[in-house]
């Protein structure tokens, strides 16, 4: 729908119709990135996911839940059973009730859905001036731009320009649409410290950050695509067997 | 017939046993393999078959994916987007050959219906094969409306409401019928149940209108490109193995599509907002239908009144159920229309050009398109097939099927491939 929306928009313009689509005030599309996981052999960076989970963990996850995850599926970037364990140990668990009838808290353990910063909808808000951090599961996939989207959002806070009047607790933002994002600027150079190494900038962070979310949208994505090359190169063999049975069958009829 | 039994011509004991006293073998043998099909088809005539089994496919999957899925407004979307695509074996295969089906399903039915309608398929003998088709088109659109419902993502939840409160147009009782359709006074759980439910029941209905639309193709035998009927055996072949292996081969171009989607672009026929859980209280910025309604939707929208727009709409579909009768040529094959070949084409560029105005925000030239090829598309069918079947002077038609595939060259037929005359029961 995007690519087939974008070669409208782009013969509509040329055309010299640019209408109402246009001028709404939409956001500029983000720069296309370079992934790796793009591509019939795409795949994740598992070294750059593991840097994301950091920064989720760290940054985002102060008011981004992803309750389609469970501390298990972290096995996917790379981290060993003994480790997610350790990650999950780290989150505290509201669970029960127990034999006498109350809940209690425990340590995580890896079976855990990821741990909800906030306890319901109103708790986030409240704390969030208003604004609801949306659950970041699948957000990769939610947005019409894709990993683009939210790395361009993440990259793209500026000064407003002259003359825009912000809202109450709104920030700028390039690429979100109407630039008034609630969602505050909160990356910012070596805010995190990465294990191996790697300069904690701010595109660093995002790139990151994006990959782990993109591997968190679609966890079989790599798994998708190998079984594609073989399906397709399967079906591209039996089409053509297919087709010379056809040929050595009909040759008397026409 | 001798002592109640059904005559066979099966060898195997076990078969021969069966057969006699349930002759199913022989059926299958005369209506899929004997079954004369006059000898030109091209390859318009493949997606029947292809239909037909990306109908198999379809009721395969779905029932695997419905043992995972919960039909609770509370727990729809986690059940596809968690559970079925992360921990079910293979759930996330299930759901993107389901999900991208669904287009392959429409995209080779509007293939099939285009065959049908450019070849004059619909013509006598064939006219309640035809409509039987045009009732097959209208479950599976149902059938899929109420299938995109069920992840319960935003565009899930805004196509159910704007397509239910289609009916509040109807005078006096509209309201009322709406309610009722939701089982409350907004879509919310009640709507998803009853969806899941017919979602899971009008297939078979589908399956078993196929079945009577297959039976009465057997009484009429098949169209084909040229449009006369065969003259005798000369002009056919048998089912098998000439059309099956044939349409082997076009399934297996069909399969290598239909994956390109599933494997490397899952999500492009898609929409984004449907990855954000269903939130009653925000609508989306533009509600669009899967592209495969777009055209309809755009007739919807063409009008500014809302009653005028529904009528259109289901006009629009239904219309095609007298076809047979709108169209007044003798002549079947479009090929041999002059006249109307032209006012065909443009009919087929209106649809397409419906089909973009859909995808766009109702105003200005996507509006203005939408109203211009609404009314040829209704023009099409209501003033242009009655009058120019009446005033054109078609190309004169072949003799026979053989006279022109024997002009093409190539040899005698071969023993084997000539069908013995229609036996009919």
């Amino acid at each position: 729908m995007r690519g087939l929306r974008s070669a409208v928009l782009a013969l509509a313009a040329a055309a010299g119709l640019s209408g109402s689509a246009l001028a709404a005030g939409e956001a500029p599309v983000p720069p296309n990135q370079d992934w790796p996981f793009e591509g019939i052999f795409g795949t994740f960076d598992r070294a750059s996911m593991q840097r994301g989970f950091q920064v989720y963990k760290e940054v985002c996850s102060g008011c981004h839940g992803m309750n389609l995850l469970a501390y298990r599926n972290l096995t996917d970037l790379g981290f060993s059973e003994d480790e997610v364990t350790a990650i999950a140990a780290q989150y505290r668990v509201t669970d029960g009730p127990d034999d006498t009838g109350e809940m209690f808290e425990r340590p995580g353990r890896p079976s855990d859905i990821f741990v909800d910063p906030f306890a319901n909808e109103q708790a986030a808000r409240a704390a969030n001036n208003g604004a609801l951090p949306p659950d970041l599961s699948v957000i990769t996939k939610a947005r019409g731009g894709g990993p683009d989207y939210i790395y361009g959002i993440l990259t793209g806070y500026e000064e407003p320009p002259p003359g825009v009047e912000l809202m109450a607790g709104m920030h700028y933002n390039e690429y979100f649409p109407g630039h008034q994002i609630a969602m505050p600027n909160l990356l910012s150079p070596g805010l995190v410290q990465y294990a191996d190494g790697t300069e904690a900038t701010v595109q660093q962070m995002s790139w990151d950050v994006v990959q782990f979310l993109t591997w968190a949208a679609e966890p079989h994505m790599e798994e998708r695509k190998e079984m594609g090359v073989q399906v397709i190169l399967f079906l591209i063999v039996f089409t053509g067997l297919m087709y010379a049975v056809k040929r050595k069958l009909w040759a008397d009829v026409h | 017939m001798a002592s109640g039994l059904a005559k066979s011509d099966f060898k195997n004991p076990v078969i021969r046993w069966v057969d006699q006293r349930l002759p199913v073998f022989t059926m299958v043998y005369k209506e899929y393999a004997e079954y004369p099909a006059p000898k030109n088809f091209n390859y318009f005539w493949n997606f029947g078959a292809l239909a037909m089994i990306v109908l198999m496919v379809m009721i395969a999957t779905g029932i695997v994916l419905s043992m995972h899925y919960q039909p609770n407004t509370a727990l729809a979307f986690e059940s596809v987007n968690g559970d079925i695509m992360r921990d079910v074996n293979y759930g996330w295969l299930l759901r993107f050959i389901h999900a991208n089906g669904a287009s392959m399903f429409f995209l080779v039915v509007y293939i099939h219906i285009f065959r049908g309608l450019y070849y004059g398929s619909y013509k006598y003998p064939r006219e309640l094969l035809w409509m039987l088709g045009v009732v097959i088109l209208l479950l599976m659109m149902a059938t899929a409306f109420m299938g995109y419902v069920l992840p319960w993502g935003q565009m899930s939840f805004w196509a159910a409401t704007v397509i239910t409160n289609l009916f509040s147009a109807i005078p006096v009782v509209g309201e009322g019928i709406v309610t009722w359709l939701w089982g409350g006074f907004s879509v919310d759980n009640p709507t998803l149940n009853r969806f899941y439910s017919l979602h899971y029941l009008l297939p078979f209905a589908i399956v078993g209108v196929v079945f009577l639309h297959v039976a009465a193709l057997h009484i009429t035998g098949s169209n084909n490109p040229l449009g006369i009927e065969p003259k005798g055996p000369q002009d056919t072949i048998p089912f098998h193995p000439y059309y099956t292996i044939k349409d082997t081969f076009g399934l297996g171009v069909f399969l290598i599509l239909w994956s390109v989607f599933v494997f490397f672009a899952p999500d492009y026929l898609g929409h984004a907002d449907n990855y954000i859980p269903a939130n009653p209280l925000v609508t989306p910025p533009h509600i669009v239908p899967e592209w495969y309604f777009l055209p309809f939707y755009a007739i919807l929208r063409a009008v500014p009144d809302k009653l005028l727009g529904v009528v259109l709409l289901f006009g629009s579909v239904l219309i095609l159920f007298v076809v047979p009768w709108l169209d007044t040529s003798k002549v079947r094959s479009t090929r041999f229309r002059p006249i109307y070949k032209w006012f065909f084409w443009l009919f087929i560029v209106s649809v397409l050009v419906l089909g973009w105005c859909g995808s766009q925000a109702a105003e200005g030239l996507p509006l203005l398109l939408s109203q211009v090829f609404t009314l040829y598309y209704f023009g099409f069918f209501l003033v242009i097939m009655p009058l120019v079947g009446k005033f054109e002077r078609p190309r004169p038609l072949p003799r026979s099927i053989s006279e022109p595939v024997l002009q093409r060259g190539g040899g005698p037929m071969p023993a084997g491939a000539t069908a013995k005359p229609m036996e009919k029961a």
